[in-house]
């Protein structure tokens, strides 16, 4: 369980990243923070693993605060998916996958054996070890990026944006490994990102932030589908976009989902 | 031509004297550049001075550097030490500027993922920014090693032992085949230095042949 | 060694300052030459280097001369030079013109090279002809790093032209020949700090005039 205790961020330069910010992260669930640029989304992320230090409040992971512990080994203890992967270019894929267990003393042999295995549980051909990060493809590099956070078995992974930078076909590609994977490893997950629909697809939690990680709502996807709580939530999630208000035609004996352009979505059985 | 065939031990001789000036200048200059070219990108207000530094010992001449540092260290002006310390303050002067841009091209991603992972500060500089910029870094060694070679000729104007030697010996004598062998063995010396730390950069990052012989399968952007 | 109370002796005394010999014709021989030299070889490379940086064909060449610029000592050049041409100001002046080639050859190109193409397509789009693109877009943009180009070759020269007074009776390098010889510590030192105080205020110089025409192409640009 992950806590945010009214943690605040004010820059030297008076500029309020986070202005006072409250969350309860249960474990095994996966708590989506979702908001445009500026929404502090990431330095709240960053809180976690202490990359960026609250100016109030605390964090607290199973009820112990994270300064108490030492940021270092703190760090190796939660997996973090960043977005372009944050590879190290220098080193081998299975070098990548294998970094924390060999930062923290395991032997050559064995990490490299482990990451084998996890390139295969990422959805990865164990053949791509001993290449390097830039002869991967976008996607894989990122399925490589989430092998390498599950390598030490962390309880808690931090993923911030990590299928931004991929095309949308891949995109759903990794977020289907994701919830697989979930599914398999019950992970406490939170996950950053500025695309609603994926939050909508990943989340059992959708916390959607304005400027300075105010929260605008929270709840699950159907909650803040069925009712957005101001027209922020609804300008952000698009409800009254002409794509998401969906009315149904019968076609052939069909009942078929259309948007209000008449343009067919789906089939409803 | 003539010259050289019946001089060539002393050409050996005296391509020894050069190099024993020539490599401790450039080992000494990476050792001292590379840390403080860190600094300056690490520490932004330290950066500015510490280039502008550089680029005004750079634009001191050689051989009123050497007088002065003579006369300043207490030196003798004929001694190696004092030639070592005049190549050595260029080679640090030419490399602290490329060190910086090697150190400060690390990709933010990267070094954030790295911290991210657990790596502390001192594995960060060795593990990370370190590898990640040999490449900048061996480019700014391959010009020391020239520019140190070729700058050490300068020593015999004050009496120090190198290739020099045939310069101004031979420029006195009236000896043409000796200027221009101690020219063409000056050069020759510097080439052979640049391509051995050109091959000992390819040596050291094969990640980076993999980026530019083959074409990327997709581009993450 | 002398002490730095005779160095300043040496400096101040009057007789230095005056004569055929005296500090202020040896600081003249020194800038003239290095100004003749920088002149002449800006008169070569400065067409070249733009005709490669507008063209961008023959780079090879830029990085060739860089590359031996670098390894080439410049007293061999000046010893040979010494050697074929006799004692006089032709043979400085000409190894001057040949080191001070590549630094102006790589500022051009680079300044050139470095203009973005999509403005020199978009002056050709308006009907510039050739010779309006190089002159009204592509040496205006490039300015500032023809300028370094000129700063780094300067300052070269201006530290060679102190190793010229080896092979002929001209400029500072004179009077650190001169106590070389008769063990006269005083005015080698005193010679030296003369050097180096003209070369770092000929690069104070340049590099004023540098960041002021960045400042002239930033207002341009913006």
């Amino acid at each position: 369980m992950i806590e945010f205790e009214t943690v605040s961020k004010t820059y030297p330069d008076k500029t309020t990243a986070v202005a006072s910010f409250s969350l309860v992260v249960p474990s095994h669930r996966i708590v989506v923070l979702v908001g445009s640029s500026g929404s502090g989304k990431t330095t709240l992320l960053r809180m976690v693993n202490r990359m960026v230090e609250p100016t109030a409040g605390r964090v607290l992971i199973d009820g112990e605060d994270v300064r108490d512990r030492n940021s270092v080994t703190l760090r190796r203890s939660i997996g973090y998916v960043m977005q372009q992967g944050g590879l190290l270019p220098h080193r081998n894929i299975a070098e990548n996958v294998a970094t924390v267990p060999m930062l923290n003393g395991v032997s050559r042999r064995q990490a490299r054996a482990q990451a084998l295995d996890l390139l295969e549980r990422v959805g990865l051909d164990k053949s791509l070890w001993r290449r390097f990060p830039s002869q991967l493809s976008g996607g894989q590099q990122q399925r490589v990026g989430v092998a390498r956070a599950l390598a030490a078995d962390p309880n808690i992974l931090l993923m911030d944006e990590p299928f931004g930078a991929v095309d949308p076909i891949v995109r759903r590609e990794l977020q289907d490994e994701l919830l697989r994977l979930q599914t398999e490893l019950g992970k406490t997950i939170v996950f950053v990102t500025h695309d609603i629909n994926e939050a909508f697809r990943l989340a059992d939690e959708v916390v959607v932030l304005r400027e300075q990680a105010i929260v605008a709502q929270q709840g699950t996807a159907a909650e803040i589908m069925a009712a957005p709580a101001n027209d922020f939530v609804r300008n952000f999630i698009g409800t009254e976009a002409a794509d998401r208000v969906l009315s149904t035609q019968q076609v052939n004996g069909k009942t078929l989902a259309v948007d209000s352009y008449g343009r067919p979505v789906g089939l409803l059985q | 031509m003539t010259w050289l065939r019946l001089n060539w031990p002393q050409v050996l001789q005296l391509v020894g004297d050069h190099l024993a000036l020539s490599l401790p200048a450039i080992l000494l200059s990476i050792l001292i550049a590379v840390p403080i070219g860190y600094l300056a990108v690490r520490l932004r207000w330290l950066g500015k001075p510490l280039l502008l530094t550089a680029t005004l010992l750079y634009a001191i001449p050689a051989l009123p550097l050497l007088i002065i540092i003579a006369a300043v260290f207490g030196f003798s002006l004929r001694s190696p030490e004092t030639m070592i310390a005049a190549l050595t303050i260029y080679g640090v002067a030419l490399l602290v500027r490329t060190a910086a841009d090697g150190f400060d091209a690390v990709d933010g991603f990267v070094r954030d993922s790295a911290i991210a992972l657990g790596h502390s500060p001192l594995v960060i500089f060795f593990k990370v920014d370190l590898p990640l910029a040999v490449p900048v870094l061996i480019s700014g060694i391959r010009v020391v090693a020239v520019s140190t070679v070729s700058l050490v000729t300068i020593g015999a104007l004050i009496g120090v032992s190198g290739l020099g030697f045939f310069l101004t010996d031979g420029f006195q004598r009236g000896i043409l085949g000796e200027v221009v062998t101690g020219l063409l063995a000056s050069v020759a010396l510097a080439g052979l230095l640049d391509a051995l730390v050109f091959a000992g950069g390819r040596a050291m990052t094969p990640w980076v042949r993999v980026v530019d012989s083959q074409p990327k399968l997709g581009v993450a952007k | 060694m002398s002490s730095f109370s005779q160095v300043l002796a040496w400096l101040t005394d009057l007789s230095n300052w005056s004569g055929t010999t005296g500090i202020p014709i040896r600081i003249g021989q020194h800038l003239a030459i290095s100004a003749l030299a920088i002149l002449l070889a800006s008169l070569i490379a400065l067409p070249v280097g733009i005709a490669i940086g507008h063209t961008r064909r023959g780079a090879g060449l830029i990085a060739g001369a860089a590359g031996a610029a670098r390894a080439i000592p410049t007293l061999g050049l000046l010893t040979l030079f010494g050697l074929g041409i006799g004692i006089g100001m032709t043979a400085p002046l000409l190894a001057l013109v040949v080191l001070a080639i590549p630094s102006l050859l790589a500022g051009t190109y680079a300044g050139i090279g470095s203009v973005t193409p999509a403005v020199v397509d978009a002056a050709r789009g308006v009907g510039m002809r050739e010779r309006q693109v190089i002159w009204r877009v592509e040496i205006p943009l490039a300015a500032p790093v023809i300028i370094g180009g000129i700063r780094a070759a300067t300052l070269q020269v201006i530290a060679t032209a102190t190793l010229a007074a080896y092979i002929s009776d001209q400029g500072l390098g004179r009077f650190l020949f001169a106590g070389l010889k008769t063990r006269d510590y005083s005015q080698m030192i005193g010679g030296a700090i003369l050097v180096i105080a003209l070369a770092l205020l000929a690069e104070a110089v340049l590099a004023l005039i540098q960041s002021l025409t960045k400042t002239y192409v930033a207002h341009t640009r913006a």
